[in-house]
């Protein structure tokens, strides 16, 4: 997969913030910040990973990019353009250059629609093709994605989970996208239908030139399919890397925690490297640590500016290998 | 258009087998019940069409000799304190019920479902504003602030219609902001949202066909309880005007003679009765046919 340096899309210090409680006069007094200043380049035609646990901000992200959220703070700048500072109505005319496939496909499919009118509901609004042709279109995207085009008229309950995410993604590649986000599209599906999404995914940006900024919780999946991996952590990005270099020196602490959780299928296979458990739970969004976001968990010894101080995400080796750490600093 | 793309276009269509609202009145004619409510909703239609050769007596000419006469072959449903023929008041008041019943309904679920829809899917201030005017609406008692409404508008039984449709709005806002507030966050409705459609387009095509269920229920239901609000209206004279029938004011003077003469009361009953019946029966059946799972 070949990588070129032309950014795509570029975010800068984006933050996302949502109000849990407000007081009588409705000021905030609870704020949980699900994305805490943020920012990465993703390249054209570059597959993007982004990883991190339940609740650190990466579907927030997502959402961000596709404009079911606005962003609190920040630029997501597109083709030079800082979509943030659009109006709703000048920001849907870029809706059909990023587009989102969802995580669950049993709630991402409107149940009232048969699926070729799901598929055909983008190219109509964005007005892409005349109306006569909008039903070929349909039909080639329904195989392009392994459907049959006799299926078209069927509703959603009327398929499987596989298949269904299928719909999602010719949903999404209906108005001709430059980035499609896929925010964990295999974890909702059984193991043996995630390798065939999978590698429908990977032949559908091979035909389509497509840019993936492709979301899961788990590194062996973003390892398949990803060119560069960016982990997140309690709404922070906490290393940055191209995938052999991330998944062969880690140097942030949580990364190498959670790529010693990846099981390892042969068991005559001993690990490489100790397996390293990590204590307690993920602190609130709400109330994050003060200094680093992993200081609480961190097994490395402390600095003491672990705990004041939150470490700026900085290129350690020279060979774009971006790591937020105190100690990588020293 | 080339000939090879019109051909094209043929095959297409070809593939699509039956359009909705085919589909929808093929699972619809196939629910018995919904058949007899349609079957009752069209006979009542057609008296209310030409109930004027089918009355046997004029039902507005009082005859006090023959008052109160139980069912008789002369009186099918008996003569009311007046001596009016009740059999032919009741045909005359089809009319008015229906059209009241169903405008009344419409009224309402037409400004409610805006409103609601509205106060639902932005939330925030809007919804505060749009909500606390429902509440203070729903606070005074249905039949006062119909009243007050009346004070405003005038007498007359369009504006009764007017009066009862503003009255039961809130039901309908609050009915229609609930369930878009439990769906408007799923991921279908945010998929819509990606895809760059409009607000209006989210809450007409997206939200509202997947909340129909309950609002068609409460409508069916909502439409005797406005017969009936017409009646309690015109029982204080600000509905339908003496000496003209209406099922509800009939209803509603009848009730004096409750022990002395039930028949008064039991033939406009059972015509409210049944209209309700055929209405609800209608509305599950309607409510079954848009909804993709139930037909198949």
């Amino acid at each position: 997969m070949a990588v070129n340096n032309e950014v795509l899309l570029e975010i800068n210090h984006l933050s996302k913030h949502f109000t849990v409680e407000k007081n009588f006069f409705g000021k905030p007094t609870k704020v949980l910040k699900a994305v805490d200043d943020v920012s990465f380049k993703i390249y054209k035609q570059e597959a993007f990973g982004l990883v991190g646990e339940s609740g650190c901000g990466k579907t927030t992200i997502g959402k961000m990019l596709a404009n079911v959220y606005a962003p609190t703070s920040g630029e997501i700048i597109y083709n030079g353009v800082d979509l943030g500072k659009l109006s709703q109505k000048e920001r849907r005319a870029y809706c059909k250059d990023i587009q989102l496939v969802f995580q669950d496909p049993y709630a991402s499919l409107n149940p009232r629609m048969t699926i070729g009118d799901i598929i055909a509901e983008p190219i109509h609004i964005n007005k892409l093709l005349p109306a006569h042709e909008i039903e070929k279109r349909v039909l080639y995207l329904l195989n392009c994605v392994g459907l049959a085009s006799h299926q078209r008229n069927r509703y959603p309950h009327e398929f499987s989970g596989g298949q269904r995410q299928r719909v999602g993604i010719a949903r999404a590649l209906a108005v001709e996208p430059k980035l499609i986000v896929c925010d964990e599209p295999v974890s909702a599906l059984d193991v043996s239908i995630q390798a065939q999404v999978l590698n429908l995914l990977v032949d559908l940006k091979e035909e389509f030139g497509l840019t993936y900024l492709f979301i899961a919780h788990g590194l062996n999946v973003v390892k398949h399919i990803s060119d560069r991996v960016g982990v997140m952590y309690l709404g922070k990005l906490q290393e940055l890397a191209e995938k052999h270099e991330l998944y062969d020196h880690p140097l942030h602490p949580y990364t190498k925690a959670l790529l010693s959780s990846t099981p390892v299928i042969d068991p005559k296979l001993k690990r490489n490297k100790e397996r390293i458990l990590l204590k307690g739970d993920v602190p609130s969004p709400i109330n994050p640590p003060q200094g680093c976001r992993f200081s609480t968990r961190c097994y490395v010894g402390k600095l003491e500016a672990c705990d004041k101080q939150c470490p700026e995400i900085i290129d350690v080796t020279g060979n774009k290998h971006y790591v937020a750490c105190h100690k990588q600093v020293q | 258009m080339s000939e090879a793309q019109m051909n094209e276009n043929k095959q297409g269509k070809l593939e699509k087998p039956e359009s909705e609202i085919k589909q929808m009145w093929s699972a619809l004619i196939q629910n018995k019940a919904a058949v007899v409510g349609m079957v009752i909703i069209g006979f009542l239609i057609f008296i209310a069409l030409f109930g004027k050769w089918l009355m046997p007596y004029d039902p507005n000419y009082a005859d006090l000799s023959v008052n109160k006469q139980p069912p008789s072959v002369a009186h099918w449903f008996g003569t009311d304190e007046q001596g009016r023929d009740i059999f032919s008041r009741v045909i005359d008041g089809t009319r008015v019920s229906l059209v009241v019943g169903l405008t009344a309904v419409s009224f309402a679920l037409c400004i409610g479902t805006v409103l609601g829809a509205i106060a639902g899917y932005k939330g925030g201030k809007i919804d505060t504003f749009i909500m606390r005017l429902m509440d203070i609406m729903m606070s005074i008692p249905n039949i006062l602030l119909a009243i007050t409404f009346m004070a405003a508008l005038g007498r007359g039984i369009d504006k009764a219609v007017i009066a009862i449709g503003l009255v039961t709005t809130p039901e309908y806002a609050r009915i229609v902001r609930g369930s878009i507030m439990a769906i408007k966050d799923s991921e279908y409705v945010q998929a819509a949202k990606v895809i760059g459609n409009s607000d209006t387009k989210i809450i007409f095509k997206h939200i509202l066909p997947n909340v129909l269920s309950p609002i068609i229920v409460r409508a069916t239901l909502g439409i005797s309880t406005a017969v009936l609000e017409t009646a309690a209206l015109g029982f204080l004279g600000l509905g339908v005007q003496p000496p003209y029938a209406e099922w509800g004011d009939m209803l509603g003077r009848a009730r004096v003679f409750i022990f002395e003469a039930p028949y008064m009361l039991i033939f406009p009953g059972i015509a409210i009765t049944l209209t309700v019946m055929a209405f609800n029966l209608l509305g599950d059946g309607l409510r079954d046919a848009f909804d993709p799972k139930a037909r198949s």
